[in-house]
């Protein structure tokens, strides 16, 4: 039997003889893992957008762009869901855009820290974390319901009031992080020239920061054009067989035809709804465009 | 020139004037301000409004302990914890993909990819996270819930699998990307450290780089859960609306958010007990998200480790 001291002795042994070969095999293996987990994410992107183009290439066509929805698969297209969408983004910019970028602007300029800032930024991290379909359930009850005399009921204003309160804390946020790369050498020069807060925030600040935050909220804008939970909570109507002609009309948008298509179960509603993906991939792209296109321009006015 | 310097105007500007224009914008910008703290009050007054009038004609106890929903039916039954096991349900499998393949793809971008692979790869995953919910719907009813069917003999059309399966994939560049934040930011010297003791990388980024990173890891995975739990249009659409209690991946079943949009689509007069349920149904998810974001927050500042 081996004193305790020889085994001691032993294990201290083994610990400066470890078995470096199948580490390092352990060490692949965990490496080949970790770029098969990346490769698999990108494989079901790459799966994903192909499997609906082809299911929906064919459908695409100019008369599927401008056709009013129908009972029959083939005569039916997305002009009502597509004028609903645009309708959608503009309004919705409308309200976010300026209410988001001052309220950016309120925070990161003017407010002292205080408790009141505190406040706002904890509301915003804990409203970004709210489900859409809430966001949809205020909509219903306050712009659906409430104001029903202003918005019309379940009209184009209310969806885009529900869609602006769902993106306003993203843009927010973008601002005030578009608001911070201005450095502050230029702020310290205005306020020594005795300019007021205002003047050296929309003379100086605002303009150098405005492609970052234009970048910002196309981003936030593309996601309410994805957006469909909090429409269909408020009540769009899924055949709508009209393009919206006033802010009160009644509508349907992009993702709700999209929805409302995959729920039937024809084969060639199926395709119509692939189809469908396919355009509203193509309006994101396009705003995704801009997007980057600005992003890139900003960069090189900082170098 | 000379007359232009001589303008009293440009050496006297109006300073009362600017000071208005000041206090104004100040105001205005202060309002705009208030408008998301007024979203969440108007959140919380709905929710709570619509549930106790709900509660005033369905009492507490049958909404916590009848064990079928069937509120649209002449016997109504409110029994939300059949919504909730569906809920449970969808996320666990959710979670069971995502956890995975979300932090590996985060240990991967952070450690083993060059930054040129980095900048590919990052937006790469973000492409992924951009794609509206309802597109991925579409994928989980007509694409895996095929193929899983050829693998799984008795698969429902509708079932808690595939919805599960593509919420996972969904959610997992939420994971990568809030993890690789903050695996990346564990500072160098601590893997120069583990590397000097003789560890290999693989050694180092499990004993070393991912307990640095525990805290951010495990907000982001609790953010996963709590957008997992809210999710809508995949569940809606892949998972079915049939509501019944259990855990079998392999049916057909109902989230809370499922429920929320099945009835969204009839039409619900105001003031009925369906419309009312919409909004019991709604205070419970957002009870949930709720807690679980406050947690998150609370976890990131209570175990978050500081380098300086």
């Amino acid at each position: 039997m081996a004193s305790p001291q020889a085994s001691q002795e032993r294990s201290r042994a083994l610990l400066f003889n470890s078995n470096l070969q199948q580490r390092y095999l352990k060490d692949n293996l965990f490496a080949g893992a970790t770029w098969f987990a990346v490769a698999l994410s990108i494989l079901v992107l790459i799966v994903l957008l192909t499997d609906t183009f082809l299911d929906g290439m064919p459908r695409i066509s100019w008369q599927f762009v401008t056709s009013l929805p129908s009972r029959k698969p083939e005569l039916a297209g997305v002009a009502a869901a597509l004028g609903g969408s645009i309708w959608l983004l503009i309004l919705t910019a409308l309200f976010a855009f300026p209410i988001g970028v001052g309220a950016g602007l309120y925070l990161e300029e003017f407010s002292i820290e205080s408790w009141w800032s505190r406040l706002i930024e904890i509301n915003i991290s804990n409203l970004a974390g709210v489900p859409s379909i809430i966001y949809g359930l205020l909509g219903l009850q306050v712009f659906a319901r409430w104001m029903q005399p202003i918005t019309g009921g379940r009209s184009v204003l209310t969806g885009a009031l529900t869609l602006a309160l769902l993106i306003l804390p993203v843009i927010i946020v973008a601002t005030r992080e578009a608001l911070r790369t201005v450095p502050d050498g230029l702020r310290q020069a205005g306020f020594a020239l005795g300019a007021t807060r205002w003047q050296v925030v929309s003379s100086h600040v605002l303009p150098l920061a405005l492609p970052g935050i234009l970048t910002g909220s196309i981003l936030a804008l593309s996601r309410a054009i994805g957006e469909t939970a909090a429409l269909i909570t408020i009540g769009a109507l899924t055949f709508v067989p009209f393009i919206p002609n006033s802010p009160t009309s009644p509508f349907t948008a992009l993702p709700i035809q999209i929805y409302n298509w995959v729920s039937r179960p024809q084969q060639g509603f199926h395709i119509n709804s692939a189809a469908g993906i396919v355009i509203l991939m193509i309006v994101l792209l396009l705003m995704n465009g801009t997007a980057i296109l600005l992003r890139n321009r900003f960069q090189k006015v900082l170098t | 020139m000379e007359s232009s310097l001589r303008d009293p105007a440009l050496w006297q500007p109006n300073r009362r004037a600017s000071q208005r224009t000041e206090l104004i914008v100040r105001l205005i910008l202060g309002l705009f301000s208030f408008v998301s703290v007024g979203t969440t009050i108007g959140i919380v007054l709905t929710l709570v409004f619509e549930t106790i009038d709900f509660f005033k004609i369905i009492p507490f106890w049958r909404f916590f302990t009848e064990t079928r929903w069937t509120p649209l039916f002449a016997s109504a039954q409110f029994g939300i914890v059949v919504l909730i096991s569906a809920t449970i349900l969808t996320t666990g499998i959710a979670i069971s993909v995502a956890l995975p393949l979300g932090l590996l793809s985060a240990i991967c971008l952070s450690e083993y990819a060059s930054p040129k692979m980095r900048q590919v790869l990052k937006p790469a995953l973000e492409v992924l996270a951009g794609v509206p919910t309802v597109v991925y719907g579409y994928f989980a009813l007509l694409f895996v819930t095929p193929l899983l069917q050829a693998l799984i003999p008795g698969l429902q059309g509708f079932n808690a699998l595939s919805a599960g399966i593509v919420l996972g994939i969904a959610i997992t560049p939420l994971i990568a990307s809030l993890s690789e934040d903050a695996i990346y930011a564990v500072p160098r010297s601590l893997r120069d450290g583990s590397y000097a003791l003789g560890a290999t990388k693989r050694e180092t980024i499990i004993s070393v780089v991912l307990p640095a990173a525990l805290s951010g890891i495990v907000a982001s995975v609790i953010l996963a859960v709590s957008r997992a739990i809210g999710e809508t249009m995949i569940v809606a659409i892949a998972a079915g609306q049939n509501a019944t209690l259990g855990f079998n991946p392999l049916v057909s079943t109902m989230t809370m958010t499922a429920y929320i949009v099945q009835v969204s689509l009839g039409d619900t007069p105001a003031g009925s007990i369906a419309y009312q349920t919409l909004f019991a149904v709604g205070t419970t998810l957002f009870v949930m998200t709720l807690a679980l974001n406050v947690f998150s927050f609370w976890f990131v500042h209570r175990f978050r480790e500081k380098y300086d």
